[in-house]
């Protein structure tokens, strides 16, 4: 009695489970279907699975190039925010003083500040810079992962910093001992210790970065240079007669999440704990 | 210096800068053109904001939003943890299916709901009858923030389940064991043993889904994009809108800084009241 009692608490769990996946399958099921198949019936499984939706909408949304844009973009931004932003924590824990610990409060103050409140002001700071200083700031993928870095900045640093912090410093100081400078300390000795708050760092930003809307629609103005949410956008508000295609063009957007995330789930699950720090 | 001065140039740049001319910006009254002048107008931005229906309305919206939505995400959010930690063989395959709408990103999943609440309820509701309850819902203005609300709670759940997880998992096994033979029953364990105990990772969750909730722009500029009749449209949207839509910059900007404040207020108050309440473990 008792272990089919059991057994139906999981059925009904992984049922449950499954109603959670609804909006998923909806976009599954649609995708493959023709128009005419999608009026008749938006629950059903398709009839027969045909793929050309998704050659139609990889080819109206420019998604290679979408994609290539986005893996760029959170790539760089990501590799430059985990080396400097662990170099400044360190720096910033090693030499602790009213400035670093003012730097350290600053930073960390900050990331109350809503995305809102800085845009337009942001977007005339990076416009007076290409006016003035000529460096191209606005309409680039350098410029955006300029502001990336800007962003991801205080959320990195707390981390590395947090963790910094537990490290105890003898076996930098017999590195400095044996002849090590500075820059070879930390990098052959303290980054590599850094690699748990390094993947939590890294795996926070992609979510962030590779699903970032407003700052990208407010930089790049270019088709040539849209990210994927930008590029979703500007499909969807042109296809939403024909949903058939509608969602073929999501199915392929969030594909590649859907495998990142299977392949990398430990460290995501990880990260995404981790990462939910008090302030 | 060389290893702290890369870092802090661009955060300044970027993020102190802006929020400083910013404050500046809020005085000003400027259409966004270069070539137009900037007037100086003190405070009657701020003046402004307090007859205008629009924001105040979109405030409305945000605070209603924001207190289902924290609410949804953390009763169910603290449920999904509570299977997921359990003896079940199925709380690996559960865990992996809750999470995901979280990774996938406001944007995406309001345009995929927007199709749900549209065409798939439509379509349900012209099959089965029961047009009551299946029309379009992105239409009526209620049931429009109702499918806000529930999009965001989809998207969220799976995020703070994980914390919640955590929390549980940092149980001691044998304080559990011990009210169990002092003969505590299953709800008496839960609500005078576990919930006191995951007191910190409350806070944590109620922090993160009131600041998210109420900075909400995603899914709220795919699914509704504000309407209709701007009757979801929320504080960020309206910011937004304000700013680059309608290009009252200086005005907007004052919105923003009204924003910012509203924001800092709550997340220092909410942090404070928790932070009392924790169970101090020895």
């Amino acid at each position: 009695m008792k272990k089919t009692g059991k057994l139906l608490v999981e059925f009904v769990v992984i049922l449950l489970c499954l109603a959670y996946m609804f909006p998923i399958y909806i976009v599954l099921v649609n995708s493959f279907k023709n128009r005419q198949e999608l009026y008749e019936n938006r629950l059903a499984l398709p009839q027969n699975f045909s793929f050309q939706y998704f050659v139609k909408a990889m080819e109206k949304m420019n998604f290679m190039r979408a994609f290539g844009n986005s893996l760029k973009v959170t790539v760089i931004s990501i590799a430059i925010i985990v080396i400097l932003a662990s170099m400044t924590a360190w720096m910033l824990v090693r030499y602790d003083n009213k400035l670093s610990r003012f730097i350290f409060m600053t930073l960390v103050a900050t990331m109350i500040i809503p995305f809102q409140t800085i845009m337009m002001p942001l977007m005339q700071v990076m416009g007076w810079v290409r006016d003035n200083l000529h460096i191209p700031m606005l309409n680039t993928i350098g410029g955006l992962i300029y502001m990336n870095v800007g962003f991801g900045a205080s959320m990195a640093v707390f981390l590395y910093h947090g963790f910094i912090k537990t490290i105890p410093v003898s076996l930098e100081e017999a590195a400095t001992i044996d002849g090590c400078n500075k820059f070879k300390v930390f990098w052959k000795i303290v980054f590599p210790i850094l690699k748990p708050t390094t993947v939590t760092v890294s795996i926070l930003d992609v979510i962030w970065i590779w699903n970032d809307y407003l700052l990208p629609s407010l930089v790049l103005s270019s088709k040539a240079l849209r990210t994927i949410p930008l590029s979703t956008a500007s499909f969807f508000g042109q296809f939403t007669i024909e949903w058939n295609l509608a969602m073929a063009g999501l199915m392929l957007m969030i594909t590649p999440v859907i495998i990142f995330y299977l392949f990398a789930q430990k460290y995501i699950v990880k990260g995404v704990a981790a990462g939910a720090v008090k302030l | 210096m060389l290893f702290v001065f890369p870092l802090l140039f661009v955060f300044t740049t970027v993020v102190i800068i802006p929020f400083i001319i910013g404050i500046g910006y809020s005085f000003i009254s400027w259409d966004g053109m270069p070539l137009n002048e900037k007037i100086f107008v003190g405070f009657a931005n701020y003046i402004q904001l307090l007859s205008d229906s629009r924001f105040i309305a979109s405030a409305g919206h945000t605070v209603i939003f924001t207190i289902f939505t924290v609410l949804l995400i953390n009763i169910l959010g603290l449920t999904f943890a509570l299977v997921v930690t359990s003896k079940l063989k199925v709380r690996n395959v559960a865990r992996t299916m809750l999470l995901m709408p979280y990774l996938i990103g406001g944007l995406i999943l309001g345009y995929i709901w927007k199709f749900i609440f549209t065409d798939v309820f439509k379509f349900i509701g012209e099959t089965t009858g029961l047009t009551g309850i299946f029309f379009s819902w992105l239409l009526n203005s209620k049931y429009a923030l109702v499918a806000m609300i529930i999009v965001t709670t989809w998207q969220m759940a799976g995020y703070i389940m994980i914390i919640y997880i955590n929390g549980i998992q940092a149980m001691p096994e044998d304080i559990i064991e011990a009210a169990k033979v002092d003969g505590a029953g299953f709800w008496q364990t839960l609500f005078r043993i576990k919930f006191p105990m995951i007191m910190p990772s409350f806070t944590i969750c109620l922090f993160l889904t009131l600041s998210n909730c109420f900075k909400i722009f995603d899914v709220n500029f795919s699914l509704t994009g504000g309407g209709p009749n701007n009757a979801t449209e929320m504080m960020a949207m309206n910011i937004y809108n304000e700013i680059f839509s309608l290009n009252n910059y200086g005005y907007g900007q004052s919105k923003a800084i009204i924003f910012f404040i509203a924001v800092a207020i709550i997340t220092l108050i909410q942090v404070s009241i928790t932070k009392k309440r924790e169970v101090v473990m020895q």
